[in-house]
This record gives structure tokens, C-alpha cells and sequence, in this order.
């Protein structure tokens, strides 16, 4: 047993201390903790490609008694994910001085990748909940961060959508536990699967409230409402942050439907894919059309992250392992893409170096050859063979708007001559160009990545 | 005993989603807080009701479940740092927006 695991949860809450401790320091501090994590989750990363999960039991209590945190691929590749794109942010923040408005800003960032890294890799659905609050705690302080009318009345709405969401999520875990009298997920997943036929109807509502609650943490349709104005009124640095916010709903309804609530469960069956897929579809049609619609960039950067998790969510609807595999190829795609757009649309201006990075990353986020939202729209088509009928047209379609809503976007922000600007406030082009140059590197290294994907798909699917 | 507890439950959730649904963010802020009453005694149900039992298993008595307990104190401590935050935001836009609302526009 490694101690290394649980660091990703410990690190970033040590520096957040020191970070209050020590005002002063506070971007240095940050810069080294963000740093530190990113070879953390690295170094986890390459130790859990050889080896089998792992399992760290806190305190050495025994599980399913004590809390653990567990280690498999889809977290080491969520925490190396998430700590990339903590980089880029934070070199953008350190540059644009976005912390000189507070003195809190690198607190609440660090205590944001804490609470990330905790639910990627807790193995108990309790910590899940509780992690969320430490993420989206922190977020709501993020969100917020500057201030203004507009920013608050935001906020206000943000959170109060995701109170009621966390108070649905206790409601899940209190049904569970009701009726199985554990909440760790591996021992769930041995409970539920021979469940007695009369708990079976309990254990339904339960998996359905807890899906109602990633799903609005992935803005999916119904639910994806709270989304635009936050994405919109939050600092742009701050969205680009969040653009893997959503991917934690998406990676919580991958986990739980893996390993808890799997398609041959006689509990559930394809109860839950029965309701994901059409609402995948309608959340992809509907934010590609928002985005087409909507006025200003960052509002149309937000339809389209609810695109993207409308095409992530139609992939992990299939419960194939080829689709999964797709699926996690598509989130790493999705969360650079519309992150190095946030990055790019704070204060853009019309030059030649952000007009170069745009156009790239929006063919990416449209699914234009040659990077990576092609291939990994390409593996979804190709995974999705079976309701081709159904999945294929709604992707292309969607796809095809959102290329008109960039199009649209572009010609309007570049083509229009505004006076000269000063360029000492123009957005900073290099986090953004490093998020392209990690999709760059998605793309040529597709072979790889995807063969290292399936593995990861087929592991967690249980199958050989 | 849980004729009064699941009624107490219903009538929490019930008016507390009634007046989270209000356009007012005091409404809302009350709303949310007795949803999240609701479900603290929810959690606490889960355990089964045994009243008046130690939580300690073999002893000569039976025994009530402590493990729903301390996730209701979790539950607790985290709903009400969560509605620290919302009414300090509610404060933040009622003091520079000038007006009450939750609604965009």
C-alpha cells in the first residue's frame, strides 16, 4: 500500500492552509502545489499502468468499516486531467493578475483541485458527497471572485441549484444505505447485484436520484439550465476550471454505473441507459441550437461545453467498453477544448495569434479534422454502430450547428475592425496554446492513447 | 412513531420545496434550509428507528445503527456552512443589484 494516493487530496489542502497562513507567498505557493500535483498525479498515473488498482485504507481500518480511497486507471487519468489543466489556468491567472482582486483566490483554487482529486479517487459513495461540497464550496467562492451585481445574482442561482442537488444526493445515500447497510462501493456492487426481489424497487429510486445528480453536475437536459449564466458570468480563467467540472458528473455516472449499477445488474438492468441516452441526445441538440442562438462568447462557449457533455453522455449511454474507451478519449478532448476557449475569449482581441489558436480550437470543438474532436467524434459514431439510425444523425447534425455557431462567433470577433487597443491587457496566449499543443499531442498519439483507453474501458467494464 | 417521523419528513420537504420555488432569495434560502431538515431526518431514519438503544453491538440490549447518525452530523455541518455562503451571496445582490429577486433579467 502506497501512501502516495492519498497525496493528490493532501497536497493541495496543505498548500491552501499555508497559502492563509502566508498571504505573501500566495502565487508562489500555489504555482508549487499546483506543480507538485501534476507529478503527483503523473507519477500515479505511470505506477497504476503496471499494476492492478489499489486500494488505500484510511487510518488501516478495514474495509468496508473504515473510509478508502482507490486508485484505478479512469482516477489516475482524471487526477493527471484535472492538475494539466490546473497548469494552464493558473498560468493564465498569474498572468492576467486575476488573484491581485482578493486575497483568496489561490486558497479556493487549491481547495477546488483538493475537493477534484478526492472524488476521483474515493471509493465510497459517501466521500463522493462529501468531496463534492469541498469542490463545489470552493467553486461558489471562485465563481464569485471580483464580485459585481451581475456575478452575485449568479452565484446565488449557482448555488442554490447545487444545494438542492446535494440535498437529493443525501436522499440517494440514505435510500442505499437503508436497504444495503454499506455505502462502499465495492461492497455495494457485490450487495446489489443479489439483492432480494422486494429492496429491489427501493435500490431503483435510489440509482435514479443518484443519476438525477451527476446529471446536473453534467448539465444534462433537464438540468443543465444553472449552466450558461454561471459559465458566463464567472471570471473566464474560472470557467476554463470548470469545463472539467461538468467531466465530474460524467466521470460519477461512469464510475457508479460500472461498478454499482452495470447494465446485467437484475436490480437496475438498462433502467438508468434507458433514461441517459435520450436525454444525451436532446442535451447535445439542445446546446449545439444555444449555441447557435446565444448572445456574446462566453455564452456560446457555455452552449457548447453542453454540447460536449451531450456527445460524452451518448457515449457512456452505449455501455460498451468500445464506447467507454470512446467516451474517455472524447472527455480529455472536450475539457481541453472548451477550456483553452475560456482561456482564449477573456479579453480577446482581434490579432493574428488569438485569431490562429480560435479558429484551431473551435474546428477541435466542432469536430473538424485534423485534431482531436474528430477522432473522438469518430470513435462515438463508431461505437454507437448499433442505433446508428438514432445516434448518428443527432451527432452530425449537432456538430454541423456547432460549426455554424463558431463560424458565426469568428467572423464577428475578427472581421470587425475595432479601434486599437492597448496590447499591454490583451489575453495571454500561452495557456491557450498549450492546451492546443496537449490536444496536438492527443491527436498524433491517438494510437496509444486509445490502446492504453480500451484497456482502461475493459477493466472497468469487468470484462478480460 | 414512524407515522410522526415520515409526516414530518413529508411536511419539511413539501413546504420547503414550495418555498424554494418563491422568486425571493429569503424564500429561497428558508426553502432550501427545511429541505435540508427533511433530509437530515431521512438519513437518521435510515438507520432504523430504535429508540432508546445503545449504539454498541453485543451488548444485552439491542443495539441502534450509529453510522447514519454521524453521516446526519456531516450532513448537518456541511448544510449549514453551504447556507452560510448562500445567504452572505443573497446579501451580496440584494446590497448591490438593489432588489430581492433569484430570477435572470
Amino acid at each position: 500500500m502506497s501512501h502516495l494516493i492519498i497525496a493528490p487530496v493532501l497536497l493541495p489542502a496543505i498548500i491552501a492552509a499555508l497559502i492563509l497562513l502566508l498571504p505573501r507567498l500566495q502565487r508562489l505557493l500555489s504555482v508549487i502545489g499546483t506543480a507538485g500535483l501534476a507529478a503527483v498525479s503523473v507519477q500515479l498515473l505511470v505506477t497504476t499502468s503496471h499494476r492492478a488498482p489499489e486500494t488505500y485504507l484510511l487510518g488501516n481500518w478495514p474495509a468496508p468499516f473504515g473510509i478508502v480511497l482507490q486508485l484505478d486507471r479512469l482516477a489516475a487519468l482524471m487526477l493527471v486531467l484535472t492538475a494539466g489543466l490546473a497548469c494552464a489556468v493558473l498560468w493564465h491567472v498569474v498572468a492576467t493578475r486575476l488573484d491581485n482582486r482578493t486575497r483568496h483566490f489561490h486558497a479556493l483554487f487549491q481547495f477546488q483541485l483538493m475537493g477534484l482529486s478526492g472524488a476521483y479517487l474515493t471509493g465510497d459513495l459517501f466521500n463522493l458527497f462529501v468531496f463534492f461540497e469541498v469542490l463545489l464550496i470552493a467553486s461558489y467562492g471562485l465563481m464569485v471572485h471580483g464580485g459585481g451585481a451581475a456575478r452575485l445574482q449568479a452565484g446565488l442561482r449557482y448555488v442554490a441549484v447545487n444545494l438542492a442537488g446535494s440535498s437529493l444526493f443525501l436522499v440517494a445515500l440514505a435510500l442505499i444505505y437503508a436497504v444495503t447497510g454499506t455505502l462502499n462501493m465495492a461492497d455495494l456492487a457485490v450487495k446489489v447485484a443479489d439483492l432480494p426481489p422486494g429492496d429491489q424497487a427501493l435500490i431503483r429510486t435510489a440509482a435514479v436520484l443518484l443519476m438525477l445528480v451527476f446529471a446536473l453536475k453534467g448539465a444534462l437536459v433537464p438540468l443543465h439550465l444553472w449552466l450558461p449564466g454561471t459559465y458566463a458570468q464567472a471570471p473566464a480563467a474560472v470557467a476554463a476550471l470548470f469545463a472539467v467540472l461538468t467531466k465530474v458528473g460524467a466521470y460519477a455516472v461512469l464510475r457508479t454505473t460500472t461498478l454499482i449499477f452495470p447494465t446485467d445488474t437484475p436490480a437496475t438492468g438498462t433502467l438508468l441507459m434507458d433514461i441517459l441516452l435520450p436525454a444525451a441526445l436532446i442535451t447535445l441538440l439542445l446546446g449545439a441550437l444555444g449555441a447557435l442562438g446565444a448572445a456574446g462568447l462566453p455564452r456560446v462557449l457555455a452552449f457548447a461545453a453542453i454540447a460536449s457533455m451531450g456527445t460524452l453522455f451518448t457515449a457512456i449511454a452505449q455501455a460498451t467498453p468500445q464506447a467507454t474507451s470512446a467516451a474517455l478519449y472524447y472527455l480529455i478532448h472536450s475539457t481541453l477544448s472548451g477550456a483553452a476557449l475560456f482561456l482564449l475569449s477573456d479579453r480577446l482581441q482581434p490579432r493574428t495569434g488569438s485569431a490562429i489558436l480560435f479558429f484551431a480550437t473551435a474546428l477541435a470543438v466542432a469536430g473538424l479534422p485534423p485534431l482531436s474532436g474528430f477522432l473522438g467524434k469518430l470513435m462515438i459514431l463508431q461505437a454507437s454502430t448499433a442505433q446508428a439510425g438514432l445516434i448518428w444523425p443527432v451527432i452530425l447534425i449537432g456538430s454541423f450547428l456547432m460549426l455554424l455557431a463558431f463560424a458565426r462567433q469568428g467572423s464577428n470577433l475578427f472581421w470587425t475592425p475595432v479601434p486599437d487597443t492597448d496590447p499591454e491587457h490583451a489575453t495571454p496566449l500561452g495557456p491557450p496554446a498549450l492546451l492546443l499543443a496537449a490536444m496536438v499531442a492527443l491527436t498524433v498519439g491517438a494510437g496509444p492513447v486509445t490502446d492504453w483507453l480500451s484497456v482502461t474501458a475493459r477493466s472497468l467494464h469487468g470484462a478480460p | 412513531m414512524e407515522m410522526l417521523l415520515a409526516s414530518a419528513i413529508g411536511v419539511l420537504t413539501s413546504v420547503g420545496v414550495y418555498l424554494a420555488l418563491m422568486r425571493t432569495s429569503f424564500a429561497l434560502i428558508l426553502g432550501l434550509s427545511l429541505i435540508s431538515y427533511a433530509v437530515n431526518l431521512f438519513l437518521f431514519a435510515a438507520g432504523r428507528l430504535a429508540p432508546g438503544f445503545p449504539p454498541i453491538i453485543g451488548g444485552l440490549t439491542p443495539m441502534t445503527d450509529p453510522l447514519p447518525q454521524a453521516l446526519v452530523l456531516t450532513a448537518i455541518v456541511i448544510s449549514f456552512g453551504m447556507t452560510a455562503v448562500l445567504v452572505m451571496l443573497a446579501l451580496g445582490s440584494y446590497l448591490l443589484g438593489g432588489h430581492d429577486g433569484v430570477d435572470e433579467g
